[in-house]
């Protein structure tokens, strides 16, 4: 009855998460000795602390606030007495040392994620050259934490030199088609950085519901969100999710898609969206929004002026994608505007007429954009510093990849990355094995490959499967993203992120399993 | 209506629409002669509000417009006039104070409320009547236990009348979900109207059984000392499932799917051979050796008494042969039975023998549809449970054309997932679509959802399994008429999130949203 025996027993079964020291995602580079020692971690007296020398000290809130995260992660099952034990170690304490300055600011694209982690009975050090190196650092040294039979917490001596193979390891949520507690979203952020992704994509607004409370047109989620009151994310909610990123070395990216999917802003918004005809009367439907009105570009002025305001990181994502234009063509007063613009039937000239209208817009206010691939698909004049989203899979991805980069953009990855779209069995094999480099192109274009995201688009996901849908699974993309691109033999990986999940699980996060097996700490239970 | 709107909005909310209710179990059940309602009274159920969320849909139903108010601190759920049930019945006591708990919400908002402008009267109880002079208070729901039930909700007073308990549990959920903003909850297949808990609990991977008689069998094939079932937890389990009106069938899956056994049980398993050597592996239970039946008679014995239902499901599937080919052992044994070189000859041997076994315990067995299939000489009262997507219609007709009762769940692997609304393919089933005469049809009793464990833990068993299930639910409670892919899309998305306000995290059907997102976070 069990299909299971046919299909993949052939595949290890592992069991139990063995001593600690399996990485996710792998470092760049780690040296053990063949016999490393093993030195005892002793939960009340460690500590974590800053080096003589160090560029920053005691008041830096990313690193205060690491530090008291990663000591619970590590110890959360110390009981008392154990903590009592005198152990002999000198393994007491972590000294970090940050070589630049700087714990009040933003993660940015170009922000140093580097870092080295020198473990010995003698010392324990952990090398960054910024804050968000160290705390990618931190992440690694929980990592290499184990607890042996007794109960006793041990680190092996190792050496580690790590950084990001790419700048960009994103993840997107999309808070329209389902509204995402806050919560969701913060515990989201947490595994994002226990898998050492660095960009939180917010898909937060689309055809379904605006949950975004906007202050300059309160009316958009008060008529647009499921519900005004109990659906919708405040302004104090959107603080909220920028410093609880910040503080995990994650970027914030807001994303507000038009001139398509934005049938939620039409309530909130009148005449902003294009009136569809049937014939000559108006069918009391709505399509992307109206390009021909000049209301229209002064109401996006307002709104990006204060989305640049609200989010801090330098990119806006402005969406762009699939931009139906079936209402367009039926609408008369459209009809017109194409004929006084020469712009013929092609109504990508009219798309790439708003888009540019746009563009100009957000450049005044001082941002950089990201845009889906249509943008540039559509011959949009676009800043070359724009950066160009690839998400479909026709044709091939790496042709667009390609295109995107020959032409001189920067590009990111999504299309092998939909993690809304599930089947049977292990698929997070097929994201695991992507190589984003593998396109024609020179060096240099392989250049402007700026990383990639995995998409959790929210058709068929709400905070009741969010969690297992998304982890381990999206740990395939964060290794893909982070690993070294020799990194990808999958027995090992099986082996490790089987572990991984398992560490998820002890760190109360309800990651779903790989295949056959269990874990020491299974999900809730009574 | 959100939370955030506060007492006054959540107790607006409370009506009971009236209503006449006849529910029955699949294809069984004799619904009592229906009462007349005032004509002008009633309306279709399709424009009212609450029944837009009934699921499974009830055999019959009408609705009027008319709204009643509940109100918590008067409103009593009680034994009627003439039941044989009163309040020595536990069962029933428990099931009141539930849905109880599930209408007006366990903490209980006991605060001064307003009248809704729209309510016309008060329901100020629900009288519960059980007809049978045997009630099954303290009995097990059973394959013949009768679900019926008819419920007439008017003014001040609700009736509930069934044959026996079984009958109200299946009412009483009914009534909760006539009730607007419903709260709370605990177990999902009630609320689904599903009778019976498949417990596939021991396979190959682990055995998390632990047996009294054989306690090496989890200690040893276990995953961990964490990872068993204690006798109590069984016990739990079975009593939890009791008070819902729901059947555990425990399965033993013999003689493959029994790697796990072997740690804790020597000489169990078939050494298998590689050449004139003993490989170190094992295959499945050894069916050659007395020592294998003294076993299997002991523990299911054990089975036999500690899980009281009156059938267990004895596996029989996937058996490989290979094992059994390389020992010499059984090859001299295949010999001296005159089984020539056909191994299935040798899987009916120990099958029956394992029948015989199961039989003198009083039980009756289910099996897999391979042990049909391999024509192991059944008891007539068999259930075959037919699991094989390819064909399953012509494996029901061959099933049902010898005399055994049928099961289905080849349709039904709720583990197969895709992307998409995959509860229609579930919802759209017809079991009995299959080449046989009316008898036949007869003996196809049900079916089951089947979620194996491959890829399935605590994490993600929730949302996957609701409510996807659900479909399936209503496939075998309602009327083969109810079909219509629209209706049952806007009713099992009020269901699913009915389920959610009762905390359990039934996944979304599509893009939408419930008044109350995910309590349990």
């Amino acid at each position: 009855m069990a299909p299971v025996a046919i299909a993949a027993r052939a595949l290890l079964l592992l069991a139990a998460v063995g001593p600690a020291a399996a990485l996710w995602p792998q470092p760049q580079l780690q040296r053990s000795p063949p016999a490393p020692a093993r030195c005892p971690l002793p939960p009340a007296r460690f500590r974590f602390a800053h080096a003589a020398g160090s560029a920053v000290g005691p008041g830096c809130a990313v690193l205060d606030e690491a530090f008291q995260r990663y000591w619970a992660l590590i110890f959360a099952a110390a009981r008392p007495a154990e903590n009592k034990q005198p152990w002999r170690t000198s393994c007491t304490e972590l000294l970090i040392s940050v070589a630049t300055p700087g714990c009040n600011g933003f993660p940015n694209l170009d922000s140093k994620e580097s870092y080295k982690l020198n473990i010995s009975r003698d010392s324990m050090l952990l090398y960054a050259d910024a804050v968000w190196g160290a705390l990618r650092g931190l992440e690694t040294f929980s990592q290499l934490v184990g607890r042996d039979e007794n109960g006793m917490y041990y680190i092996n001596e190792t050496e580690i030199v790590d950084f990001p193979r790419f700048p960009h390891r994103g993840l997107l949520l999309d808070t329209s088609r389902h509204y995402l507690p806050l919560k969701a979203i913060l515990e989201t952020l947490d595994v994002m950085a226990y898998n050492k992704l660095n960009v939180f994509h917010w898909h937060i607004v689309d055809d379904p519901s605006f949950p975004y409370e906007s202050f300059t047109f309160p009316e958009l989620s008060r008529q647009g969100a499921f519900n005004a009151m109990s659906h919708v994310y405040t302004a104090s909610d959107v603080q909220t999710v920028i410093e609880y990123a910040r503080l995990r070395g994650i970027r914030v990216i807001a994303e507000f898609d038009t001139p398509g999917h934005t049938l939620s802003w039409g309530p909130g918004a009148p005449g902003l969206l294009t009136p569809c005809y049937l014939g000559k009367d108006p069918s009391g439907t709505y399509g992307p929004i109206n390009p021909i009105f000049n209301t229209t570009y002064q109401f996006v002025t307002s709104l990006f002026q204060e989305i640049s305001s609200v989010f801090p990181d330098y990119f806006i994502h402005l969406g762009g994608d699939e931009v139906d234009f079936t209402c367009w063509k039926s609408n008369p007063d459209i009809l017109v505007f194409m004929k006084k613009m020469g712009f013929g039937e092609d109504y990508t000239k009219l798309e790439s007429y708003y888009i540019q209208r746009l563009l100009d817009i957000v450049s005044s206010l001082g941002k950089g954009y990201m845009v889906w691939q249509e943008v540039f698909d559509n011959g949009v004049k676009v800043r070359p510093d724009t950066i160009i989203h690839v998400w479909k899979n026709k044709p091939p991805y790496a042709e667009e990849m390609a295109n995107v980069t020959k032409a001189g953009y920067r590009a990111l990855l999504s299309a092998p990355w939909y993690l809304n779209r599930i089947s049977y069995g292990q698929d997070w094999m097929a994201a695991y094995q992507v190589e984003p480099l593998k396109f024609n192109g020179s060096t240099k274009q392989k250049d402007l490959v700026i990383g990639g995201e995995a998409c959790m688009w929210g058709e068929y996901v709400d905070v009741t499967n969010l969690t297992p849908r998304l982890w381990p699974r999206a740990g395939a993309v964060a290794e893909r993203l982070w690993s070294n691109a020799t990194v990808r033999n999958l027995q090992d990986a099986y082996v490790r992120l089987a572990d991984f999940r398992c560490e998820l699980l002890r760190r109360g996060v309800q990651a779903e399993p790989l295949f056959i097996g269990y874990c020491d700490h299974e999900f809730g239970g009574f | 209506m959100g939370r955030a709107m506060g007492v006054a909005g959540l107790l607006a909310g409370l009506l009971l629409v009236p209503a006449v209710l006849l529910g029955a179990g699949f294809g069984r059940g004799e619904p009592p002669p229906d009462p007349q309602p005032a004509p002008s009274e009633w309306g279709t159920g399709s424009d009212a509000v609450p029944e837009d969320s009934l699921w499974p849909l009830p055999q019959s139903l009408r609705t009027s417009r008319l709204r009643l108010q509940l109100a918590p601190e008067r409103f009593q759920v009680v034994h009627g006039a003439g039941s044989s049930a009163g309040p020595a019945c536990g069962l029933l006591q428990d099931a009141f104070r539930r849905y109880y708990e599930y209408v007006f919400g366990r903490s209980g908002w006991r605060k001064p409320h307003r009248a809704s402008p729209s309510a016309r009267g008060e329901l100020s109880q629900l009288q519960v009547v059980i007809a049978s002079p045997e009630p099954g208070c303290d009995g097990f729901p059973h394959l013949a236990s009768n679900e019926a039930y008819h419920l007439t909700v008017t003014e001040p007073v609700a009736i509930l009348k069934a044959d026996e308990v079984w009958g109200a549990l299946r009412g009483l959920e009914t009534f909760s979900q006539l009730v607007h903003e419903d709260d709370y909850g605990s177990d999902a297949m009630a609320f689904n109207k599903f009778n019976v808990l498949h417990w596939h609990i021991v396979d190959d991977q682990s055995f998390p059984y632990q047996s009294i008689s054989f306690p090496e069998l989890s200690n040893k094939g276990a995953y961990s000392y964490n990872h068993v079932y204690t006798p109590t937890d069984v016990r739990l389990v079975i009593e939890y499932a009791r008070l819902r009106g729901i059947r555990v069938i425990p399965e033993f899956d013999t003689p493959g799917h029994t790697q796990s056994w072997g740690k804790g049980q020597k000489d169990l398993l078939t050494p298998c051979y590689s050449g004139e050597q003993p490989s170190g592996s094992f295959g499945p239970v050894n069916p050659i050796l007395n020592s294998t039946y003294d076993f299997m008679a002991t523990l299911f014995k054990e089975i036999s008494s500690v899980f009281p239902d009156a059938y267990i499901h004895l596996g029989g599937d996937e058996v490989s042969f290979n094992c059994w080919k390389s020992n010499p052992e059984v090859k001299d044994f295949m010999k001296k039975q005159g089984f020539g070189i056909d191994y299935a000859k040798l899987e009916s041997y120990y099958v029956q023998k394992i029948l015989d076994i199961v039989s003198s315990y009083n039980k009756g067995y289910m099996v897999w549809q391979e042990v049909f299939d391999n024509n192991a000489e059944l008891k007539p009262d068999t259930v075959v449970e037919v699991w094989m997507a390819n064909n399953y219609a012509h494996e029901l007709s061959r099933v049902t054309r010898a005399g055994f009762t049928a099961i289905l769940a080849a349709p039904w692997y709720l583990d197969y997932i895709s992307y998409g609304q995959d509860w229609t393919k579930y919802y759209r089933v017809e079991p009995l679509n299959f080449p046989g005469s009316e008898k036949q049809k007869r003996l196809l009793i049900g079916g089951e959802a089947c979620l194996w464990g491959e890829y399935v833990d605590a994490t993600n068993l929730t949302p996957r399994l609701w409510p996807r299930a659900s479909a399936v639910g209503e496939r075998l409670w309602s009327s083969r008429n109810v079909t219509n892919l629209e209706d049952a899309y806007k009713r099992l998305s009020n269901h699913r999130c009915r389920m959610l306000s009762r905390g359990i995290a039934a996944e979304p059907l599509f893009v939408g949203y419930c008044p109350h997102e995910a309590r349990w976070q």
